[in-house]
């Protein structure tokens, strides 16, 4: 996978005294490839916190109807949501462990469930939108225009963070089954995990997104 | 010596096709120039349709254009002149190409996500021109795009916004690669004080877009879920804040005049010690300040608002800590003009345009500390004095810096020379054009002619006329000083590899540079911008070269 032209590439720089200096190889470069994605990671972190901070300033100056609205949300559904996606991190966490520990097959299994355990996640998010749709609660719709404008921005935030929140978690799905791929071909093996790594790193920031949502979405009511 | 003209690496692997070794190319060198005709081509869009309102407001009343396709007009050309010229232009052109030069490295950390980033802004540039000829045509909101308006006009503002998005992406991925290269492929040795000041310039601007490129992503998003769904976040009939769009929009908007204007100040910095032959007063002040520009300007955003309703004292923080961006500022231009002083300046184009620059980001740069006054931006908040205000930064500077960068690495790039007696008149047609066409904004904003209004009272006619002369004469200079750039590359003479003495690691490699730069990769234990008896210092070209 290397990019270089020539076949040698020059590993060391010389300083006037003769002492070697290792010179960064930019195709094969694991703590900027980590670097580069805790960035990446940093923009989401952004991305996210606009909403968090606009869910606040709602949350500020319509206190009782978010919190009236917040006790009508299915918290039993909710709940189950957040510890399969702590379920999950582990399972992605020890993916990676084992693929350090070089056991690849058990790693496999481990992405696996970290994958299935995504999908229980989105069904359940599945039934409770279509709960929600059922009873004519969605953007724009007449009940909802009908309710307080509390109710209208606390739906709103709800369907737009936890919308964003599952698309990152399709895209990680997909990511996974990519990764997943390209364990079976060996080319994320022991030696060259940086893939698997960064992977778990973005499921770690799902998962974080979601244990700041939960609570704001589902517990506010109680 | 074959260079990366001859050779190249591609994600695809070897094409015989010319065209697919250019689009596909993974090379920095070869991305900067595909950015480099895209945004120029951009660039010559937006000032025809500049053109076309300078002349539409030359006599009150209408002239070519109606009322609406008018504000479709300053619409598109915010929109192309912000999102698709200047905020890639000295990142994506100049900064790819001379970032691993200057580093001495061989390539930016990640070549792919480097080319994947032009193809999201080919992505996204496509968009907004698609958008033009679908349905009621390109938003009419201005660039700004601010809620309520935008999510209830008939126009493409959702594919305008999407565009935008993209493009946002594309520059956040820039700055992503930019500041993981900085830290880690510096040639060994070369700490963060030995780095060339236009990587200082590029490594701040690439952390405003990573910081602050997300917040405004999002915000388009909501702007585009409320049109599309009603989700009504900006909505006020459903308890939703405009003005809270507002905000998010300045948050990202106004460091992003920063993320603009800081590799500018980088080219400044290259050029002023390299025509002085003089090390350049105050290196780590400059290197400094950039940082402090990147950090201060984040916090300034409010300025933008003081009309909107805000309390009083939020406008006055915003107010000191906009006055306080200054500081830095100031910093730079005393340590440039500090340079100068007692010099042996030598008057090539590029120095010229510094000097330009200097003139009109003084005036720009002054005349937005006096927007920055809360009592008065009340009175010229909205007028003209802000259009003339904000050309005078960002074409007086960025863009002005962009045409130095041009002049002043066009040898290195092409490895040919411009005409210098022509590219010459060129700036003084551009310089006096410029002046002429904005400087009298200033006083008929400060009389009272709001921006972005298609008709005015007969009193401003005069200020308008001569603003019309001024376009004119300014995009003769454009098309001239292109037309002796092409020429120059086409037919010019033979560059050596070092023709202004420049002291940084790109002027002691062949011009135009190898196919990964460096045939080795030295160990830098030295400053830049070492002068000694008007030449260069240090010239380890022989080691770079691979000559032995």
């Amino acid at each position: 996978m290397s990019v270089h032209g020539s076949t040698e590439v020059q590993k060391y720089a010389y300083d006037k005294n003769g002492k070697p200096h290792e010179i960064v190889d930019f195709a094969d470069d694991y703590i900027g490839a980590k670097l580069g994605f805790w960035l990446f990671l940093f923009t989401e972190v952004m991305l996210f916190s606009v909403l968090f901070i606009t869910y606040m300033f709602y949350l500020y100056n319509h206190q009782a109807d978010f919190i009236e609205q917040s006790g009508g949300m299915n918290i039993l559904l909710g709940g189950i949501n957040t510890v399969l996606l702590l379920l999950s991190a582990y399972f992605m966490g020890m993916s990676l462990v084992s693929m350090k520990q070089n056991n690849v097959s058990k790693s496999k299994l481990y992405l696996i469930l970290t994958i299935v355990s995504a999908i229980i996640f989105l069904t359940i998010k599945y039934f409770e939108w279509a709960h929600e749709f059922h009873i004519g609660i969605y953007p724009n719709s007449e009940k909802l225009l009908a309710m307080s404008q509390g109710a209208n921005l606390f739906f709103g935030l709800y369907f737009t963070m936890t919308g964003l929140h599952a698309i990152h978690i399709i895209l990680g799905i997909g990511v996974m089954l990519w990764v997943f791929t390209k364990m079976r071909n060996n080319s994320i093996n022991s030696k060259h995990y940086i893939v698997l790594e960064n992977t778990a790193l973005y499921w770690d920031l799902v998962h974080l997104v979601w244990v700041f949502l939960f609570p704001l979405v589902y517990i506010i009511g109680l | 010596m074959s260079s990366f003209y001859d050779h190249t690496h591609t994600v695809f692997g070897h094409h015989k096709s010319k065209i697919l070794n250019w689009i596909f190319s993974i090379d920095h060198k070869r991305v900067a120039i595909l950015y480099l005709f895209t945004t120029m081509a951009f660039f010559l869009v937006g000032v025809a349709v500049a053109l076309l309102m300078r002349l539409e407001l030359f006599a009150p009343g209408q002239q070519f254009i109606d009322p609406d396709t008018y504000n479709q007009a300053f619409t598109l050309h915010g929109t192309i002149m912000t999102f698709l010229f200047i905020i890639p232009a000295l990142p994506a052109i100049f900064g790819n190409f001379l970032l691993p030069l200057m580093i001495g490295a061989k390539d930016v950390s990640f070549p792919r996500l480097n080319l994947l980033s032009w193809w999201l802004y080919m992505a996204g540039a496509s968009l907004a021109v698609f958008s033009l000829f679908w349905g009621e045509g390109f938003a009419d909101t201005g660039w700004t795009f601010y809620a309520p308006y935008s999510s209830t006009t008939g126009t493409n503002v959702v594919m305008a916004l999407t565009a935008a998005y993209i493009l946002g992406l594309s520059s956040m991925l820039t700055g992503i690669n930019f500041v993981v290269t900085i830290h880690r492929l510096r040639a060994p040795g070369m700490t963060f004080f030995k780095m060339p000041l236009f990587i200082w310039g590029s490594y701040s601007a690439a952390w405003i877009q990573i910081l602050a490129t997300p917040v405004v992503g999002i915000t388009l998003i909501l702007v585009v879920l409320e049109r599309t769904l009603g989700v009504g976040i900006f909505d006020p009939s459903k308890g939703g804040d405009p003005i809270l769009y507002e905000h998010l929009f300045w948050i990202y908007s106004h460091p992003a005049v920063y993320l603009m204007i800081l590799p500018a100040f980088g080219v400044v910095s290259e050029i002023v010690p390299t025509f002085c032959r003089r090390t350049i007063f105050g290196y780590k002040s400059i290197a400094i300040s950039s940082l402090l520009i990147a950090i201060v300007g984040y916090m300034v955003w409010g300025h933008h608002m003081f009309t909107s309703g805000m309390a009083d004292w939020a406008k006055i923080v915003f107010s000191f800590l906009t006055f306080f961006v200054a500081v830095p500022t100031g910093v730079k231009f005393f340590d440039w003009v500090a340079t100068m002083y007692k010099g042996s300046i030598v008057f090539k184009t590029p120095m010229l345009w510094v000097m330009g620059t200097i003139i009109t980001f003084g005036i720009g740069g002054i005349t937005g500390l006096v927007l920055g006054t809360v009592g008065i931006d009340i009175h010229v908040h909205d007028t003209y004095y802000v259009v003339a205000h904000f050309h005078y930064t960002m074409f007086g500077g960025v863009a002005f810096m962009l045409f130095a960068a041009m002049h002043y690495w066009f040898p290195k790039v092409t490895g040919k020379m411009y005409n210098e007696a022509k590219a010459k008149v060129s700036f003084y047609l551009i310089f006096i054009g410029f002046n002429v066409l904005w400087f009298p904004m200033f006083i008929a904003g400060f009389l009272g002619m709001p921006r972005r209004y298609f008709d005015y009272l007969p009193q401003f006619e005069i200020y308008h006329q001569i603003a019309g002369i001024g376009a004119l004469i300014t995009v003769a200079g454009i098309f001239y000083m292109i037309y002796v750039l092409i020429k120059g590359a086409r037919k010019g003479e033979k560059a050596p590899d070092n023709p202004w003495g420049g002291t940084t690691l790109e002027w002691q490699i062949s011009s135009p540079p190898p196919l990964e730069n460096f045939a080795t990769i030295p160990y830098v234990d030295f400053e830049p911008y070492m002068y000694k008896d008007g030449k260069p210092v240090i010239d380890i070209s022989d080691q770079l070269k691979g000559i032995k």
